[in-house]
């Protein structure tokens, strides 16, 4: 589904990534996990199509990212930010429906399914500044949802928000992926990392690049204590660990 | 919460909110009474007291039937024209300011190279292109309407510019990302974005347009309006009426730049909000 090939970039002289391959399946939940600054959000950037990269080339479904794909979402870590403020909670759902043509009432239908799924249809009416933040970052995955992306971007997406609300939002997220949904996860939290993906890949280094790409098999799933009270999830969280560690 | 306090709550609301008015125009009300005592002491021709302004100012405007809202036949002939000058040469403004303004503003390399002649042109003191207009145009409302225009457009202009251009990257993003249309974006980022700076901008403008309008109406040639009525009292060396049509003018601009507030607060609702509110 995504394919990227010696990836290599540079803010003004100052390498940040090299050499990054990667390959997704369609339907996989990659997590992208490293310490802060390693160039996470760069690489998402690139896929999104918002930075052109210096080097190495990005395909999804076999054409090459020229400017921002079709069918592409992306849920930033700065919810308060990127919901728009002077609409609704249902109209910054429904507001980019539009290039999905349709009718207004197929859109807002859209819109109220995609805000019941995360379960906030009770504010569909109120502002995004009425609520809380893990509210506000729900409404942002609820777009991104009703949108019906076939890759997933999601920067550091929990990473403002308080453990609890943490933990539920990841919960949402497990619940709501849909199969045919491709998602690229990227957080600094080696607990979320395992705990969200289908697979976990480390980057690492300075410029960085890819030091580890481990799949995440887990008897149990989804059920935060049990979870992570797991001998693989133990093992595993200690093995990213010591990969984002590595200095 | 029992009824007694919810049935007392609007009455104490009603209490602070006149002990707010009393002392925000207890300052002012004092100043006048001093003015109205010293005035009545020395008898001056040219500084006749408040009570005469007011009492002029009634009998020139507000004397007529209840009918009519208390307007005399004078008010609606001088006031109406001056005040809808100034709506079309501000409604003129505002298009004209915003239009270019978000323009220039999506645009950083053309508003870099225009920004010299910006500057510039926002730096010449407005009434002194009137003359320019008077000879272009001739005489009349269309000058008028003209001048308005030209001084009021620039902080519109400048403001919008500088509020379409710092909108937050992360919206930006959005709109790319979710591949928003170039009208979309418009309405629901962009211009939303400059609301705030296109106000202030209004708000400047607002004083502008009351300069120009009285300016343009003090020219010869003009046969109603404030401005001119003003002038016309002065060459009747009748200064009741000129300082009835001073103190008018500041209690016309207060009241619309009052209601310009009102506007902006009702429009801005949540802008504000959203600023601080990042963090839940």
């Amino acid at each position: 589904m995504l394919q990227i090939d010696g990836l290599g970039h540079a803010y003004a002289g100052h390498p940040v990534l090299r050499d990054v391959d990667l390959t997704v399946r369609r339907g996989e939940l990659v997590s992208i996990v490293g310490p802060s600054g390693c160039g996470k959000s760069t690489l998402l950037r690139c896929v999104a199509g918002l930075t052109a990269p210096a080097r190495g080339t990005i395909r999804i479904d076999g054409r090459p990212v020229a400017g921002v794909p079709g069918g592409l979402a992306v849920v930033f870590q700065e919810y308060g930010r990127s919901l728009l403020p002077w609409l609704t909670v249902r109209d910054n759902v429904a507001l980019p429906l539009r290039r999905r043509g349709g009718t207004r009432a197929q859109r807002r239908a859209a819109a109220a399914s995609a805000l019941d799924a995360v379960g906030l249809a009770a504010v569909a009416a109120r502002r995004p500044w009425q609520l809380s933040g893990g509210m506000q970052q729900r409404v942002a995955i609820a777009r991104a949802l009703a949108f019906r992306p076939s890759l997933l971007l999601m920067d550091e997406p929990f990473g403002s928000v308080d453990a609890q609300t943490r933990e539920d939002l990841e919960d949402l997220l497990l619940t709501v992926r849909g199969p045919e949904m491709t998602i690229l996860f990227v957080t600094h939290d080696i607990d979320e990392s395992v705990y969200v993906g289908d697979r976990v890949v480390v980057l690492n280094g300075s410029p960085a690049g890819v030091v580890a790409d481990l799949p995440v098999t887990l008897p149990t799933r989804g059920e935060q204590i049990a979870t992570r009270e797991q001998a693989e999830f133990v093992r595993l969280r200690a093995e990213v660990g010591r990969q984002v560690r590595k200095a | 919460m029992s009824v007694a306090s919810a049935a007392s709550r609007p009455a104490l609301a009603a209490g602070r909110l006149a002990a707010v008015v009393a002392r925000r125009w207890a300052v002012a009300v004092a100043l006048v009474a001093a003015w109205e005592i010293v005035t009545r002491r020395r008898g001056d021709v040219f500084f006749p007291p408040p009570s005469a302004i007011v009492a002029r100012m009634h009998e020139l405007w507000f004397s007529g039937p209840a009918t009519r809202l208390w307007l005399t036949p004078a008010a609606t002939a001088d006031l109406l024209p001056s005040l809808g000058r100034m709506a079309a040469g501000l409604a003129g403004a505002l298009l004209a300011g915003v239009t270019l303004g978000v323009a220039l503003g999506r645009s950083p390399r053309t508003l870099a190279y225009l920004d010299p002649l910006l500057q510039f042109g926002r730096s010449v003191p407005p009434p002194t292109l009137v003359p320019v207009f008077v000879v272009l145009l001739h005489l009349g409302t269309t000058m008028q309407v003209t001048s308005i225009v030209s001084g009021a457009v620039w902080p519109i202009l400048l403001n919008a510019a500088d509020g379409a251009r710092s909108v937050d990257p992360v919206q930006t993003d959005t709109a790319r990302v979710f591949g928003l249309s170039a009208t979309d974006r418009l309405r629901t980022i962009i211009l939303p974005s400059a609301l705030p700076k296109i106000f202030a901008g209004l708000r400047l403008s607002l004083s502008l347009a009351l300069i120009l309008m009285v300016f343009s109406e003090m020219l010869p040639g003009t046969a109603n309006g404030i401005g001119f009525q003003l002038i016309d009292a002065q060459s009747r060396s009748d200064l009741p009426t000129t300082w009835a049509a001073v103190a008018l003018l500041g209690i016309l601009g207060y009241l619309l730049n009052t209601l310009l507030l009102g506007v902006e607060r009702r429009a801005l609702r949540g802008h504000d909000a959203t600023r601080g509110g990042e963090r839940p």
